[in-house]
C-alpha cells in the first residue's frame, strides 16, 4: 500500500506544481502511515525520471510509451488506470493543473470514485484524512472526507511547499503500459501562444488592478485616475477583460500575466485563487473591497473595507498631495 | 444537431454567505440564486451553435424546485426545452453523484454536443463535464475557448496555462466545458420570456433516474464534514475611518512603514 503521486510533464519539461503535489503526498502518506511512490508518464522521459529520483520516495514508476508523447485525456487515463491497478495505492495525488482538470475526474470515474480537487490542506481525523477545500472562490472552507479507496486528490498550486531534491537516488521502476492508437480519440495540435503582448506588466513597479467591484465600464476612470496619480500600470482580474472593458493583455492571474510589483492595489477584486497566483509575488499588497470576508484580505498587507468609489478618489487626491 | 447544455443554479455572486447551524453547508434561508456564470457562457455557445447548425438546445439542470427559475431563464434566452432533475433532499452532492444523474437524463437524448461551464461558482470542483463524458463514453475537452464544428468532428481551442492554447480535434458526440467570457451573453427578450412559458420542462425525480441512489445525499463519496469561514494566517492591517482618513493613513503606511511609495 502506498500513496501514488502523479508528476506532470509536457514536452520533457516539468510542471513545477508536481513537486508541490509530492510534498502533499508525503503529508498524506504520513497521515495514512504508508510510503510514497511517484509516477511520471510520457515518451522518452528518462532524464525526467533520473531527476525525479533525486526526491526521496519509495519508488519512481516510469511509463514510457510513444502514444504518451502528446497529452491526451484518453491516453493518460488508460495508462494511469493500468498503473493504479498494478500499484493499488490507497491515495492518488495530483497537482491541480489544467491538464489534471482535463483527465483526473475521468480517471477517478473509471474506478467509480469521487475526485476531491483543488485541496489546500490536509488534516487527520481518527486515522482518516480530512481534505480542506475552498468553496465560493475562497470565501468559505470545507473539510471533506472521502469514503472508499483509492482516494483521488489534487492539490492547489502554492498550497504545499515543494521540497528540494537530495540526490536520494530513489529506485526507478519501468511500468509497461499497453496502449493502442484507436483508444485515443482526441487529435491534439501543437500548443501556441497568441500574438506578442504589447503590455508587459511583469516589469511594472506599481500596479493598480481592478475587479468586478467596479461594476461598469463607465466607472473605470475612477481607477485610471489613481493609476495616473501613482504612475502605475493598470491591470485587471479576468472578468473585467472577459467583458472587454480592458484588453486581455492587462489581465493578471493564472490565465494572464504573473506580476511582482513593489505595490499592488487590488480594487474591487475578491481574490479568487486564479487571480492570487498571478500577484502573490508583490512586495506590498493593498486591498480595497466592500466585503470584509473577501479572500483578497487574506493576501493583503493593508486592507480597507469600504466603498471603492469613495476611497479610491480620496487616495488619488492624497497621493497627488504627497507628490506635489 | 442536438445540443444539451447542463446548467447549475448557485447562490448569487453578491450574497452574504452564512454557514448553517450544522456547519454542513450554507444557511439558505435568505439567499438569492442565479445561473452559475460559466454555465451561462456554455448556454450562449450552445445557442450560437444552433444558430449555425440548426437543431435544438435542451437545457438540463439538477437541483431543487427553486432551480426552475434558472431553467426558465435559459428557455427565455432561446433554449427549446428542458429537463429538470429534481433533487428533493437538502444536502450537497459531489461531482460524481451529480454527473451520474445528469448522465442518466442525457443518455436517452443521444445528443451530439453536451456543453457546460468549466466549473461551478459554489463548489468549484470543475469536474462535472469530464465525469459526465466518461459516464456517457463521449470524448471531451475542457476550458474551451472556441468551438468549430467539422461534420462528425469538432475542432476546439483549449486554454492551457500561462497564456498557451491548443487546438484539439475530437469526434462527436462530445462534452465540452466552456471557459467564461468567450462570447458576449445575450439577454432574454420580452418575446423570449413570454415564449418560455409554453416550452416543455420535463421534471424527473433524482431517485427515479439512478437505482443506486437510495437517498440523494448518500450517493456522495466526498462528504463535507464541516463548512467554515477560513482563518486568516497573514497579518493584514485593516484601516478604518472615513475615506479621507483612510487614504491619509494608507499613504503614510506605504511611505514610512512599507517604504514602497
Amino acid at each position: 500500500m502506498s500513496v501514488l503521486v502523479v508528476l506532470e510533464q509536457r514536452g520533457g519539461k516539468w510542471n513545477r506544481a508536481s513537486f508541490e503535489a509530492l510534498a502533499a503526498g508525503e503529508r498524506i502518506g504520513q497521515a495514512l502511515g504508508v510510503p510514497v511512490a511517484a509516477v511520471v508518464l510520457g515518451s522518452a522521459i528518462e532524464p525526467l525520471a533520473t531527476e525525479a529520483a533525486g526526491y526521496k520516495v519509495e519508488k519512481i514508476f516510469v511509463a514510457d510509451h510513444a502514444l504518451l508523447a502528446d497529452y491526451t485525456a484518453d491516453g493518460l487515463t488508460a495508462a494511469l488506470e493500468q498503473i493504479i491497478q498494478g500499484v493499488r495505492p490507497e491515495a492518488v495525488v495530483f497537482p491541480h493543473t489544467y491538464q489534471v482538470r482535463d483527465y483526473g475526474p475521468k480517471l477517478a470515474t473509471r474506478f467509480g470514485k469521487a475526485f476531491v480537487s483543488d485541496v489546500v490542506d490536509v488534516k487527520t481525523d481518527n486515522g482518516g484524512l480530512l481534505l480542506v477545500r475552498q468553496l465560493f472562490q475562497g470565501k468559505l472552507s470545507a473539510d471533506v472526507k472521502i469514503t472508499g479507496q483509492p482516494q483521488f486528490i489534487s492539490v492547489q498550486a502554492g498550497a504545499f511547499r515543494a521540497g528540494q531534491p537530495t540526490a536520494a537516488g530513489s529506485p526507478i521502476e519501468p511500468f509497461v503500459v499497453t496502449l493502442a492508437p484507436e483508444q485515443i480519440r482526441g487529435k491534439p495540435e501543437a500548443p501556441f501562444r497568441e500574438a506578442q503582448r504589447s503590455v508587459d506588466l511583469s516589469a511594472a513597479e506599481v500596479i493598480v488592478s481592478v475587479g468586478r467591484g467596479i461594476k461598469e465600464k463607465e466607472n473605470l476612470p475612477v481607477v485610471e485616475d489613481l493609476a495616473n496619480a501613482l504612475g502605475a500600470e493598470l491591470a485587471a482580474s479576468r472578468p473585467i477583460c472577459d467583458n472587454g472593458w480592458l484588453p486581455m493583455e492587462r489581465q493578471v492571474g493564472s490565465s494572464g500575466q504573473t506580476v511582482a510589483p513593489k505595490i499592488y492595489f487590488a480594487i474591487g477584486i475578491s481574490g479568487a485563487i486564479q487571480h492570487l497566483v498571478g500577484m502573490k509575488g508583490a512586495k506590498t499588497i493593498v486591498a480595497i473591497n466592500k466585503d470584509e470576508n473577501a479572500p483578497i484580505f487574506e493576501s493583503a498587507d493593508y486592507g480597507v473595507v469600504g466603498d471603492l468609489f469613495e476611497i479610491v478618489p480620496a487616495l488619488a487626491e492624497e497621493i497627488r498631495k504627497t507628490k506635489a | 444537431m442536438k445540443i444539451i447544455v447542463s446548467v447549475k443554479q448557485v447562490a448569487a455572486r453578491d450574497s452574504a454567505l452564512r454557514v448553517n447551524g450544522a456547519a454542513t453547508w450554507l444557511d439558505e434561508s435568505d439567499l438569492s440564486y442565479e445561473m452559475n456564470e460559466p454555465d451561462a457562457y456554455a448556454l450562449e455557445e450552445a445557442l450560437q451553435l444552433k444558430e449555425k447548425l440548426g437543431g435544438e438546445v435542451i437545457v438540463m439542470c439538477a437541483g431543487p424546485a427553486r432551480a426552475s427559475q434558472t431553467i426558465r431563464e435559459a428557455l427565455a434566452k432561446g433554449a427549446d426545452r428542458a429537463i429538470h432533475i429534481e433533487i428533493a433532499e437538502e444536502g450537497v452532492l459531489d461531482a460524481l453523484a451529480t454527473a451520474r444523474l445528469l448522465a442518466a437524463a442525457a443518455e436517452p437524448e443521444a445528443p451530439d454536443f453536451v456543453l457546460t461551464g468549466l466549473q461551478s461558482d459554489d463548489l468549484g470542483y470543475g469536474q462535472t463535464g469530464v465525469v459526465l463524458a466518461e459516464l456517457l463514453g463521449y470524448s471531451h475537452a475542457t476550458i474551451v475557448m472556441e468551438v468549430e464544428p467539422q461534420g462528425t468532428m469538432v475542432r476546439v481551442k483549449r486554454e492551457l496555462e500561462d497564456g498557451w492554447f491548443q487546438n484539439v480535434v475530437l469526434p462527436l458526440p462530445v462534452v465540452l466545458t466552456i471557459q467564461s467570457g468567450i462570447k458576449k451573453l445575450r439577454y432574454a427578450t420580452l418575446m423570449g420570456i413570454k415564449k418560455a412559458k409554453t416550452k416543455e420542462v420535463k421534471t424527473v425525480a433524482a431517485r427515479e433516474l439512478s437505482a443506486d441512489l437510495t437517498s440523494d445525499a448518500a450517493a456522495s463519496q466526498a462528504a463535507m464534514e464541516r463548512v467554515y469561514l477560513p482563518s486568516r494566517s497573514k497579518q493584514t492591517q485593516i484601516l478604518s475611518g472615513d475615506a479621507k482618513q483612510v487614504a491619509h493613513q494608507l499613504v503614510e503606511k506605504l511611505r514610512f512603514e512599507a517604504r514602497v511609495l
